[in-house]
């Protein structure tokens, strides 16, 4: 009996708050078919934005990996002091506001800073610019690929490494052949957080980007801006697109996930 | 010689890694308290106590809050249905928990609105009211505190709930002495996780909650207004107090994961 009322509770819970809302406007935008959706999303201003976004979260997952996959080597492979602030240093991302973010990269890299200034005296912009753009969603997907890589980088040791560095191979090649195929998964993992965070993120680009329609206006933005101009249909149709990008990210992390596949190992 | 180039290599990739983490991360973020400082203490307590920014202050404390404890309680039963229940669409559930970490905050935002806006199908309309920033905030938390506790319940050794019933302890009585103390650090971290998240949250409430200065206006949003009208130094101080916060619940949650793991 009080199974099946905790069933109903934590069933009913998810319905209401999850299910029935994402339900209801992907219903609302293929209700009179296919035609109306590929109409609004391939309007000029949607296709750019789509352009935009994806130009942005492509340069932010780059450098998210890279750096992911290079701090979480440094975290698990080498001893240094400091190593929990390290750490610390790469979670504090996940505690800031998105529009904090967006302050802080303004206050240092706007037009009136001296940093800021000093750029655009040599012809490179970053605020209201891509550049800020893709520094702004570097900064708050920041932990995702390291924390997906360092548990399972634990997990495998180095004594493979070291024996084939035994056997003469050198770094880039034990990395390539022994680390990489070792933690792929999990990197796989760590990307795709990586990206759907990026392609999702709206408050820090919205206050980096200034918002120019046509310029720096990405999907999030699109939907935002569509629906204060009362253009229901188009701002449905790109929520529904980030709202089908985010299900097939479920799916795949749910294929990732490192603790799931250990078990079919 | 081989330990001294190891060291170099540790020294030059740390060197990398922290030039990468203060461009991006860690002067902009000194810069914002340095900016919140520029005209003295006295500025920046005026600037979080006028009245919109501290309305907006407590406001998102209060409804973060209220959200922490809803997920305290919401999060523990649907982590404890996913572990120890069994019945079809059991999985799915699983799946869509993380549907709030994967969906773009504007996107839930929207989603909230038409359920539960002036175009309801339930006739339910939350627009332009705190409810309305409570929902937003319980929909982008909702796995903190199921994804922290499940793990445990799933290690959790189901001996000692037999031995406790065989004993004669009802339900009730197993789950209060037994199950719960072993399940308080995880609970107690995933609320702290939700309130850190809740406090900062911006897109979600954007569509949804209006916006109303004294009535519907959370933090991060006053902040945004103020970056628009060029007041950056009270931007600043208020960015300042919401990190303050969020890093008193750090701390908290720190320390009680070592209590935790202590007791473990």
């Amino acid at each position: 009996m009080a199974k099946h009322v905790l069933r109903v509770v934590a069933v009913a819970y998810t319905l209401f708050l999850l299910v029935l809302p994402v339900g209801l406007i992907i219903w609302r935008t293929f209700g009179d078919g296919l035609g109306p959706f590929i109409e609004a999303m391939s309007s000029p201003s949607a296709l750019h934005a789509f352009k935009v976004t994806l130009t942005v979260a492509g340069w932010a997952v780059l450098a998210n990996t890279v750096f992911g996959v290079g701090v979480a080597l440094l975290l698990v492979r080498h001893e240094f002091p400091g190593k929990r602030l390290l750490g610390a240093f790469i979670d504090l991302p996940m505690a800031v506001s998105p529009v904090v973010v967006g302050l802080a990269l303004v206050l240092v890299y706007g037009r009136f800073s001296p940093v800021g200034s000093l750029l655009e005296s040599w012809g490179l912009q970053i605020i209201f610019s891509t550049p800020g753009m893709v520094l702004a969603t570097v900064f708050v997907a920041l932990p995702l690929v390291v924390r997906a890589v360092v548990p399972v980088l634990e997990e495998l040791g180095d004594e493979q490494e070291q024996a084939a560095q035994t056997l003469g191979a050198g770094r880039l090649q034990t990395f390539l052949r022994i680390t990489l195929p070792g933690i792929r998964w999990a990197l796989g993992y760590g990307v795709v957080l990586c990206l759907a965070r990026s392609l999702g993120e709206y408050g820090a680009v919205a206050v980096v980007s200034g918002r120019l329609v046509d310029q720096t206006q990405t999907l999030t933005l699109y939907v935002e801006e569509r629906f204060q101009n009362f253009d229901q249909p188009a701002a449905f149709a790109a929520a529904t697109a980030l709202a089908l990008i985010a299900v097939v990210t479920l799916l795949l992390t749910k294929l990732l996930r490192p603790k799931d596949r250990s078990h079919g190992n | 010689m081989t330990r001294s180039r190891v060291a170099g290599g540790t020294a030059a990739g740390l060197g990398i890694a922290m030039l990468y983490l203060s461009l991006i991360v860690l002067i902009p973020l000194a810069a914002v308290v340095w900016r919140s400082m520029d005209e003295g203490p006295g500025y920046f307590w005026r600037s979080i106590t006028t009245p919109d920014a501290w309305a907006a202050l407590t406001l998102t404390i209060g409804a973060s809050a209220l959200v922490a404890l809803i997920n305290l309680v919401m999060g523990t039963i649907i982590a404890w249905v996913l572990v120890r229940d069994r019945f079809p669409g059991r999985s799915v559930l699983d799946t869509i928990i993380d549907l709030p970490f994967a969906l773009p905050t504007i996107v839930a935002g929207l989603v909230l609105l038409a359920l539960y806006g002036p175009q309801s199908p339930l006739g339910i309309n939350l627009a332009y009211t705190r409810a309305a920033v409570v929902l937003a905030l319980m929909f982008v938390t909702l796995p903190f505190v199921v994804r922290t506790v499940q793990p445990v319940l799933l290690e959790l050794d189901k001996e000692m709930e037999q031995a406790a019933a065989s004993l004669g302890a009802g339900p009730f009585q197993t789950f209060r002495r037994i199950i719960l103390p072993n399940l308080i650090p995880a609970m107690l971290s995933g609320t702290a996780l939700a309130f850190t998240r809740a406090i900062a949250e911006f897109g979600s409430t954007v569509l949804i909650s209006g916006n109303l200065p004294f009535k519907t206006q959370v933090a991060a949003v006053n902040i945004f207004s103020q970056i628009e009208s060029d007041n950056t130094t009270g931007a600043a101080a208020i960015s300042t107090a919401l990190l303050a916060v969020a890093l008193v619940a750090l701390i908290t949650l720190d320390v009680l994961q070592r209590w935790g793991s202590r007791r473990g």
